[in-house]
């Protein structure tokens, strides 16, 4: 790493969540350890094993005006909704439109639009389908529409990586004000895939939890009687700025976006790979990246999703790439996974945990797996200590994705 | 009984109301949609959907585009 390279800050925080409908709402429930998993009562869920989800706490449709809700997928309502709220944070940055980017990601897309568009298109003909049916299906929609609301013009980017889209996205946005593409980049990731077709097929991949008879309790990562994810839906997205254009403006700066890591396990379409070695590789690399040791790193907004396959795996490489010192948790334990949405509202959970200097504890946690040597968070939330330190978010997605980004505090 | 041109001002003004947020008391038969309500295209496709569940009169795309008033959709409507 050069000594001399653009260093990048993050000036902005937005998020919907199934918590809450903004960031402050959605971190003092975390801090308040509330699981926003709850019964749902679609028509379609007699047909799926599944009878609960992490919907979001707020309607984007009941937030946006109506005419712009009607022309959006809920994926990109809420994109738009955690933008907007980002950018707002950041004090509406002055900055030449050539100079400004976007890389919002979303890991399925408009699902919604495609299965309730091909249903009119069967019963009632080509011609009664919206003529944004396309843009509301687009998995570079979300992008496109933050790209339009803010006017940018130096990239607009949609990574797609499964469940690592969000944080990959965030790696883009730094490497676009890294190479001087840009000064100023809104990025993050959003997801609304709550819908039959999808939790039927994700529990066909038998990697849901059924635990039907106690939604809150049922996403646990790390618990021994933890048996699969559970689906969230919302956007979490920040504004990330090179540091002289921050400082330039006076901006409030939350926290350094320190360095990324990537890797790909190679291994197997969904399963992690049982060692760890695309996951360690992915930290080692943005702790290289971000040029700091592993003792820097206070704390970890892990990946564990409530998987068997998945949650022991990461914390292992935790250990081997970060140490067994920082202090872990799965916010998914209250959100839900809210698949490319995941990196982004992880991202904001990370940097407010620096900022705050405190770590939610995770939720029902109550009988740790065998084999976790890292100090994981639960029963109460934990002080992070004062001083330089830094924090990791991980994100890994179907396909064999892996996705690390560090931040550092302020 | 076909709707009289009232009738179908004012649930054109609704369908109006509903896709672009122009209030319906705005819609009236002397306005351009382009040039007074600031309605592209792509809209009015919308709009001859939605006129089309409502009143039960198929709008094509070549008799679409000739339709540059409020007054123009409700004479189409009422033939």
């Amino acid at each position: 790493m050069s000594a001399n390279r653009v260093r990048v800050v993050v000036t902005g925080l937005g998020a919907t969540t199934p918590v809450g409908g903004d960031v402050t709402s959605t971190w003092s429930a975390l801090l308040a350890g509330q699981s926003g998993v709850k019964t749902i009562t679609e028509d379609w869920v007699d047909t799926v094993p599944v009878k609960f989800a992490g919907t979001a706490a707020v309607d984007p449709a009941e937030v946006l005006p109506r005419p712009e809700a009607r022309r959006l997928d809920r994926s990109e309502q809420f994109a738009l909704v955690a933008a907007r709220e980002a950018w707002q944070d950041a004090g509406a940055p002055d900055v030449a439109r050539e100079r400004l980017g976007v890389v919002v990601s979303s890991g399925i897309g408009g699902i919604n639009t495609t299965l309730s568009a091909y249903d009119t298109y069967k019963e009632r003909g080509w011609n009664r389908l919206s003529p944004f049916t396309v843009p509301m299906l687009m998995p570079n929609g979300p992008a496109a529409w933050v790209g339009l609301d803010l006017g940018a013009q130096a990239g607009v980017h949609a990574t797609v990586s499964a469940c690592a889209s969000g944080a990959e996205a965030i790696g883009y946005a730094m490497d676009m004000i890294r190479s001087g593409r840009a000064d100023v980049v809104v990025a993050g990731g959003t997801e609304a895939a709550i819908h039959g077709l999808n939790v039927a097929a994700f529990a066909a991949a038998r990697a849901m939890s059924t635990r039907n008879d106690d939604p809150a309790g049922a996403s646990r990562p790390w618990d021994r009687e933890r048996d699969g994810f559970v689906l969230g839906e919302g956007a979490g997205i920040i504004v990330l700025e090179s540091e002289e254009h921050a400082r330039a403006r006076g901006a409030r700066i939350y926290a350094y976006a320190a360095g990324v890591g990537y890797s790909a396990d190679s291994h197997h379409i969904t399963q992690p790979e049982p060692e760890g070695r695309g996951v360690i590789m992915a930290m080692t690399q943005a702790l290289n990246d971000a040029d700091i040791a592993g003792l820097d790193v206070k704390h970890v907004n892990a990946h564990a999703t409530s998987t068997p396959a998945g949650d022991v795996v990461e914390v292992q490489a935790v250990a081997k790439a970060i140490g067994t010192h920082p202090l872990v948790t799965s916010t998914k334990s209250m959100t839900g996974h809210l698949l490319g949405g995941a990196g982004g509202i992880e991202s904001v959970f990370t940097i407010k945990a620096l900022q705050e200097r405190i770590v939610p504890a995770t939720i029902n946690l109550s009988d740790p797996d065998d084999g976790i040597e890292v100090e994981i968070v639960h029963g109460a939330n934990r002080e992070l200590p004062a001083g330089d330190i830094a924090a990791v978010n991980n994100s890994f997605g179907f396909g064999g994705h892996n996705a690390t980004v560090v931040f550092k505090g302020a | 009984m076909a709707a009289t041109e009232q009738e179908i001002l004012e649930g054109l003004g609704k369908i109006i109301n509903e896709i672009t947020g122009i209030p319906a008391s705005e819609v009236t038969p002397e306005k351009s949609f382009v040039d007074d309500l600031d309605i592209d295209s792509l809209s009015m496709v919308e709009i001859a959907v939605a006129a089309q569940d409502e009143f039960g009169v198929e709008i094509p795309d070549d008799q679409l585009k000739n339709l540059k008033t409020v007054k123009d959709v409700l004479t189409f409507i009422q033939n």
